[in-house]
């Protein structure tokens, strides 16, 4: 076994008893992504020698002999639309490529105060806004199980930088799948924690009623330590809130003949790949004769989510992005002769096809005339989306979902078509919109490519959907 | 469809310089979208409420202090400005 090949907790365990060093570790992940990303292009910077001074901190830590925290010396990647106190962060965008993170964000905080080690920041969709990495202004992400193909999207880069182990784990965020989604296309595990769960500060807004950030790892349990370090209130985020969960005892395992699993009709009817519907559902049967109760159940306003979505999420955008105005920070036009040319040209020039589409469709959304009829139409069915999964979670205990209806397609595929694109977002919207907590993990493939099995909880229990995903991984080899 | 002239009127509150070409194009795809969008209308929604949050909190208070920066923070965050003068911003005349 290689270095790189390493999980969490054996990378913790490996310097813990001195098999190798903070540093060794270290260059043989600098080592692979120069090896490797020349062709993935996972990283937009790559931060070698803050990473290797941090690694000889780490190993001068090991040698006092102290208690050693899980996630000190394991090398990182982070999304590049969260901030690194030093470090570029350009969210995929010319309107910010060089804008240097004057802060850290809290999550990034959190890890630090467990002695993370960063190796870079990882490409995007321009300001998370797509679903196949293909949008970033600095070229597209390939995915690693066929380079021809997309890895997903928005957190691309840090989904394929897992996969093609050029870092044990990373962040990214999730407004609509951007988690999810390049978890599933790329075979690796993501978390979109509950709406609250984990800070939003230092996350560059892009929906704030909807954005979350959360971990990408390479199993079940690596996630679940990752969250467990990035979660909890702060002071700087008033939408977060403090998970109050009884910690459970060592012996009080999840029995998975109490567990009550829903399949919504809904996922499994037009549009899904055959393949991937045969997987999905043998992973289901796989979980029945393991003793879990399965029942079908109807969430009928599934339709309705994505048109929903994409009214709400590029309204919010509209405003949030107001902020790149070329006077305060970030790209500004040359040669602009009044105030109001400076915010036309440095929008119009800073900003790529994607982003200006959605700051159209939200200013429309939300202008005179059309309120009603499209923004305030779009949150009474955000109220239906959610009443919905209240209803059913009153019967069950957890959903099972395909994360995606296919497998990851061909770049350039959809990229001209921006309907096709959001239409590639068809089973993860609902959650945001809902605020629910889901996970996405590997369950089989469709030809070479990975199919992602989605568990949808109830707000706030990260930890049961943990579990249950993790009783299924231990039945498939690694 | 969306009509030109919508269309440029919604660039301009969005402050979204566009070219004729790409005013254009914005038009057929815009109004794609928006033909999609349509879906919603086959929902009763008159007697629902609307959400805009998904987690019940409200209104947060904290103290209304103002908190004073560290003066390299200060310093760092005047730099990153395009125009800059004597520590402030500097922009073009507003009237």
């Amino acid at each position: 076994m290689q270095l790189t090949d390493f999980t969490i907790t054996q990378a913790h365990q490996g310097l813990e008893k001195k098999e190798f060093s903070a540093l060794e570790l270290c260059k043989a992940y600098l080592d692979k992504i120069r090896e490797k990303d020349r062709e993935i292009f996972a990283f937009l910077t790559i931060n070698t020698e803050k990473a290797l001074s941090q690694a000889k901190k780490i190993d001068n830590l090991i040698s006092t002999g102290k208690k050693l925290p899980i996630l000190a010396g394991i090398p990182t990647a982070i999304k590049d639309n969260i901030l690194v106190e030093g470090i570029k962060c350009t969210a995929g965008s010319k309107i910010l490529e060089n804008y240097i993170a004057p802060y850290d964000a809290t999550v990034i905080k959190k890890l630090k105060e467990e002695s993370c080690l960063i190796l870079g920041k990882t490409n995007l969709d321009e300001f998370a806004m797509g679903s196949s990495t293909e949008n970033s202004a600095f070229g597209p992400t390939h995915n690693p199980h066929d380079l021809t193909r997309v890895p997903g999207g928005s957190s691309g880069g840090s989904a394929a930088a897992v996969a093609a182990n050029e870092c044990v784990y990373a962040l990214g965020s999730d407004t609509g799948g951007s988690i999810r989604l390049p978890a599933s296309f790329c075979g690796v595990v993501g978390l979109k924690p509950t709406y609250g769960a984990v800070s939003r500060y230092g996350l560059i807004a892009f929906a704030s009623s909807l954005d979350q950030i959360g971990p990408i790892t390479k199993t079940v349990k690596d996630c679940k330590i990752v969250f467990e370090a990035i979660k909890g209130r702060d002071e700087m985020d008033s939408t977060s809130v403090e998970l109050n969960q009884k910690p459970k005892t060592k012996n009080e395992k999840l029995n998975l003949k109490e567990i009550k699993i829903g399949i919504p009709k809904e996922y499994f009817i037009k549009g899904i790949d055959g393949e991937v519907k045969k997987v999905i559902e043998a992973t289901i049967k796989k979980y029945q004769e393991m003793g879990a109760k399965i029942e079908e159940v109807s969430l009928p306003h599934t339709e309705y989510a994505l048109p929903a979505y994409y009214i709400i999420s590029p309204s919010e955008a509209s405003a949030n992005l107001s902020r790149y105005d070329g006077i305060k920070y970030g790209y500004s036009a040359k040669e602009a002769k009044d105030l109001m040319e400076i915010y036309l040209k440095s929008k119009g020039e800073g900003f790529g096809q994607e982003v200006r589409r959605r700051i159209m469709l939200g200013t429309y959304s939300l202008s005179a005339g059309y309120y009603e009829a499209y923004y305030l139409r779009a949150q009474k069915t955000r109220t239906l989306v959610k009443n919905d999964f209240e209803k059913v979670f009153e019967k069950v205990d957890c959903l099972l979902t395909p994360t995606s209806p296919f497998v990851a397609f061909k770049i350039g595929e959809k990229i001209e078509d921006p309907l096709s694109m959001y239409l590639v977002d068809v089973y993860t919207v609902s959650i945001n919109l809902a605020g629910l907590p889901a996970l996405s993990l590997p369950c089989g493939k469709a030809g070479h490519l990975p199919v992602g099995l989605q568990i949808i909880g109830k707000p706030f229990e990260e930890s049961k959907i943990l579990e249950i995903g993790e009783i299924f991984e231990k039945t498939c080899p690694r | 469809m969306i009509s030109e002239e919508e269309v440029k009127h919604i660039a301009k509150l969005a402050r979204l310089g566009l070219t004729q070409a790409e005013l254009k194009k914005m038009q057929n795809e815009l109004s794609s979208i928006l033909d999609y969008m349509e879906k919603l209308k086959e929902l009763d929604i008159s007697k629902i409420e609307p959400t805009s949050h998904s987690v019940k909190i409200e209104n947060v208070m904290r103290e209304d202090q103002s908190k004073e920066k560290k003066l390299e923070i200060r310093k760092k965050l005047i730099e990153m400005a395009p125009e800059k003068k004597e520590g402030y911003l500097k922009t073009k005349s507003v009237l």
